[in-house]
Formats: structure tokens, sequence, C-alpha cells
């Protein structure tokens, strides 16, 4: 019976596999020519979170690598999810990015649909519901926490699907150093300076013995009073001041041809952003 | 009842059989990371790298630095495979000491590269996977650089970089010590100072970008008083 569908009619229900194997023709191709298919960037990272007495504490690195070199040394890992449930990912950086941005989306619909503020058991369940349908090619690991009616959540989705409800989590290539001073030190109920060196010290761990992590330390307190997005709570890495002077003056671009084309334009808004040039 | 096809035909379950029996692969090499840098003056000549020894995502060491002196007037810079520096230095020590006693005279940094393009060549079928740099004096004084590849191809420079950041400090070194592609810049001499400050100052970009290259760095001058060694801070990160 199923023989008879064109290849082009969606099956219902399942993942289509359709674009695997056109992946697949062209990657072929493409090495055939001389050339590598783009890799997707991976974040490296250590991100954990912890329940403490009056919340959850999430905490995440701040580099990305591309293979291992060093993207971004200040990229944000601590994604919105809701006003009081924040997610940290791992793994692919545009898996984890995108997954959690249509999450705050459907999240959003669903207030307004139920009228009631978000569970986080409820963020999780569409997480696994959705990296399940795409049996693991969504390569995005995630620690979702945050407080609810019912009180401080802590979950973490891996990209098959599965998941797991604990007091503390840590994903991501920095995990194991990670977890070894949660291991070390948690307790249930902490104070929350307590809680949060904790996390700054599990984030640390991970930034200086995990090639994949570096760079800051981002931490996110959720309690029932709010949200603290503390980006940037450690900087225990300092660019090297350098000697030299490497400003180029100008004129040191050889210019062969210039052609100048006036245009006449009307300045109707004008924005300044800072670049971060460190 | 459906279940997730790949690119079979639809409606056809994926058939799991067993393909006989599998080679798995030893692979005899590993990657330890790591950054070297030589760069030859006048009359005095820099051998730097970085002392982080790592492998995959970890880190074995912060303090391995990649400096080897071999004589008073010769430093070499190995970084690859751990394994193989270490054994190749023993080989090129042993080496040494062999001409020392058949010649009654210290190897020059000449007769050094020399050697070690026919140690590395001696193995062209399962090679050193090392990358190496010479740094050192010759015989009239002036600073030498000898670069290799990990079958013994080498060619004297006045500058180069080696190891895992080395694609990003070959053209930094290229426009600041060789004034490629700059006008109107004027082709002052490399002072030593000048050449210190500016490893240092590269060697902190690279440790900015490349996860394999921080911790310390270890300068090594050489000049005709002998070698100074200096240790500065890196990332580590």
């Amino acid at each position: 019976m199923l023989n008879s569908l064109s290849p082009c009619e969606l099956q219902t229900g399942g993942f289509c596999f359709e674009n695997s194997h056109r992946n697949a023709v062209f990657e072929s191709s493409l090495s055939e020519a001389g050339y590598k298919a783009p890799k997707a960037r991976k974040t490296g990272t250590t991100i954990a979170g912890l329940v403490y007495k009056d919340g959850v504490i999430l905490g995440a690195d701040t580099r990305a690598t591309d293979d291992m070199v060093v993207a971004d040394k200040n990229c944000m890992k601590i994604h919105y999810i809701a006003p009081k449930i924040y997610c940290c990912g791992a793994g692919v950086a545009a898996d984890a990015e995108i997954t959690t941005q249509v999450m705050s989306s459907n999240v959003e619909l669903h207030m307004l649909n139920t009228g009631r503020p978000p569970l986080v058991a409820m963020v999780t369940r569409q997480l696994k519901q959705m990296l399940f349908r795409y049996q693991g090619h969504v390569g995005s690991s995630l620690i979702v926490g945050g407080v609810d009616v019912t009180g401080a959540h802590l979950y973490s989705v891996y990209p098959h699907g599965s998941y797991d409800k604990l007091p503390f989590l840590t994903m991501g290539s920095g995990a194991a150093a990670a977890v070894s001073v949660f291991e070390d030190r948690f307790k249930p109920n902490m104070e929350l300076k307590e809680a949060k060196q904790l996390v700054r010290d599990a984030i640390a761990a991970g930034i200086f013995c995990d090639l994949g992590s570096g760079s800051n330390v981002d931490l996110c307190v959720i309690t029932e009073a709010g949200v603290e997005h503390l980006r940037g709570y450690d900087k225990p890495n300092a660019k090297g001041k350098r000697e030299g002077n490497y400003r180029y003056k100008p004129g040191t671009t050889a210019v062969l041809t210039k052609t100048v084309t006036p245009l006449s334009l009307h300045v109707v808004n004008e924005s300044v952003q800072i670049m971060d040039t460190e | 009842m459906l279940s997730a096809q790949t690119f079979g035909d639809p409606g056809k379950m994926k058939e799991y059989h067993y393909t006989g029996p599998v080679e798995h692969r030893f692979s005899p090499y590993a990657f330890n990371g790591g950054t070297v840098l030589a760069v030859a003056g006048e009359d005095f000549a820099i051998v730097a790298s970085d002392t982080r020894l790592s492998e995959g995502y970890s880190i074995h060491s912060r303090d391995s630095p990649k400096c080897y002196k071999l004589t008073d007037t010769t430093v070499l810079g190995c970084s690859g495979f751990h394994g193989d520096c270490l054994t190749l230095t023993k080989i090129i020590d042993a080496r040494l000491k062999m001409y020392k006693h058949s010649n009654n005279k210290t190897m020059t940094s000449g007769a050094i590269a020399a050697m070690l393009s026919t140690i590395l060549y001696g193995r062209r079928f399962f090679p050193y996977y090392v990358y190496n740099i010479i740094g050192g004096l010759d015989e009239e004084g002036r600073g030498a650089v000898y670069s290799f590849d990990p079958v013994g191809s080498y060619q004297r420079d006045t500058y180069k970089a080696g190891g895992s950041a080395s694609a990003m400090l070959q053209p930094l070194l290229d426009n600041q010590i060789g004034f490629k592609n700059m006008e109107g810049v004027q082709h002052v001499p490399l002072t030593q100072d000048k050449a210190v400050q500016l490893v240092k100052d590269v060697f902190i970009s690279a440790a900015e970008r490349d996860v394999y290259t921080g911790d310390a760095l270890r300068i090594c001058v050489i000049t005709k008083e002998g070698i100074n060694e200096q240790t500065i801070a890196l990332r580590k990160d």
C-alpha cells in the first residue's frame, strides 16, 4: 500500500528523512569535487544548574568553538523561555538557540491558550517530544530550570529526547569537571550566597579543565520573586596585556584605484551599538 | 506500523545483519597540541613555545615546555605527538654526543638541521609526528631558524611558527617581521627587545583563539652570551 505513495508526499507521523538522503548525495558530490561539507558549530561548553533554598540557579561558560578554534569568546548560553523559566543549551549552537526560541514561542501561546503561567514540566515535555521526533539529529543538550506554581524545578533534556529531574545537573563537554565540584559540595536547601559560589566554582572547573569551555561565567538566579540574569558574573580570564602598538597608519593598505560615487541620502534614524572588541 | 526509515524504499524496514569481522584500527599517534615559534635576528635567535600539553578536550599538563636545549647555541622546539617529541629529542641528544666524541667539536646549528632532516626521513614510512623548528646562531654568529615538516623537508627561515596555532601566527609574523602586505612602512631591522615583545604579544593572541595554546609561554633567547630563559603567564582556560 505504502509503496504506491510518491516519495514527495509526507508520511503521516514520524520524521521525514528525505533530507538525510539529499545530504548524503550532496556530501559525496562535494567530496568528489574536493570540498568539505560545512560542519555545524558546536558550543563545547559547560552548563550547570542546581536547586537551592529559594529557587534555581543556572550557570554557563561563554565560549563557542568551531572545531578547536574559538569562534565566540563571549556568547550567551542561558536562554529565556518564560518569565521565570530559563534554559541553558549545549551541543550544536544553532540547534540550542532555535530549539529554545521555538519553545519560548510555544510557551507563550500555551499561556494564552490556558490562561495559566507555564510549568517547567510542561516546557520539558514539549522539548523532549520535539527532540525525540527528530531522533537525535537536533543536537541540543539542554538544562531547563525555573520556578512555577508548584515550586522550583530543574530538568536536563538530551538530544535523543530523554530527560532527568534532579537537584543538580551538568551538561556539555565540561560536564565531568563541573559535576565533580557539585558532588563534593552540594547540599539540599543551600543559602543563596553559598549556592551562587558553588555554581560559579563548578563552571570555573569546566572553564579551566575543559578545552571546549572558557572565558566567563554567566549565572541566572530564578526565585519566586523574579529572575536575576547575571551576565559576566565572573571573568576569571582577562586577555593578556600587549606591549606593542599594532595600529596601522592611514595609507598602509595599497590603494590601486579609487572611484567616488556620491549618494544623496537623508539621515532618518541613527543608533549606536557598541562592538565587543575585546 | 511505520518505523523510522532512512533512505530505503518507504514501507520496508532497514535490514540489520552481521557483516563479518570488522577491523578496529588502533592509531599509534595522538595529538598533544602546543605551538612553537622561532625568530632570527642579526646577532640573536628566539625560540618560544607554550607549555600546555593536551589530549582531546583534556589537559595533561600546564607546565610542559616544548623548547629543548641542544647545545649552547641551539634550541629545538617540537610540537605534535609528545611521545615522538621525547624520543626524537633523546635520539638527537645521543647523536650530538656521538658527533662530539668522534669530531672533538660541538655541532653547529646548520649541521644539526641537516642531521635532523636525515633522522626524520629515516622514518619516512612511519613518521615522527612532530613539527620541528630549530633556532640558534650560525657559524658567523648571526641568528638562524630552520623549520621542518614531519618527514624531514627543511629550509632556513628568518621566522617561523609551527604547531596548532601556526596558521594564526604565521600571517601575523609575515606582517610584523616581514613587513608583508603593507605600504609606506620603514623596514627597520628587528632588535632583540622588539622581537621578545612581539613574541609575547602574538602568543597572547594565539591563546585567545586556539584552545590548545595557553597556560604559560617559555621564551629562550639565544645570544653569544648564552641561552636566557623566561616564562610568562598566558590564559588558562
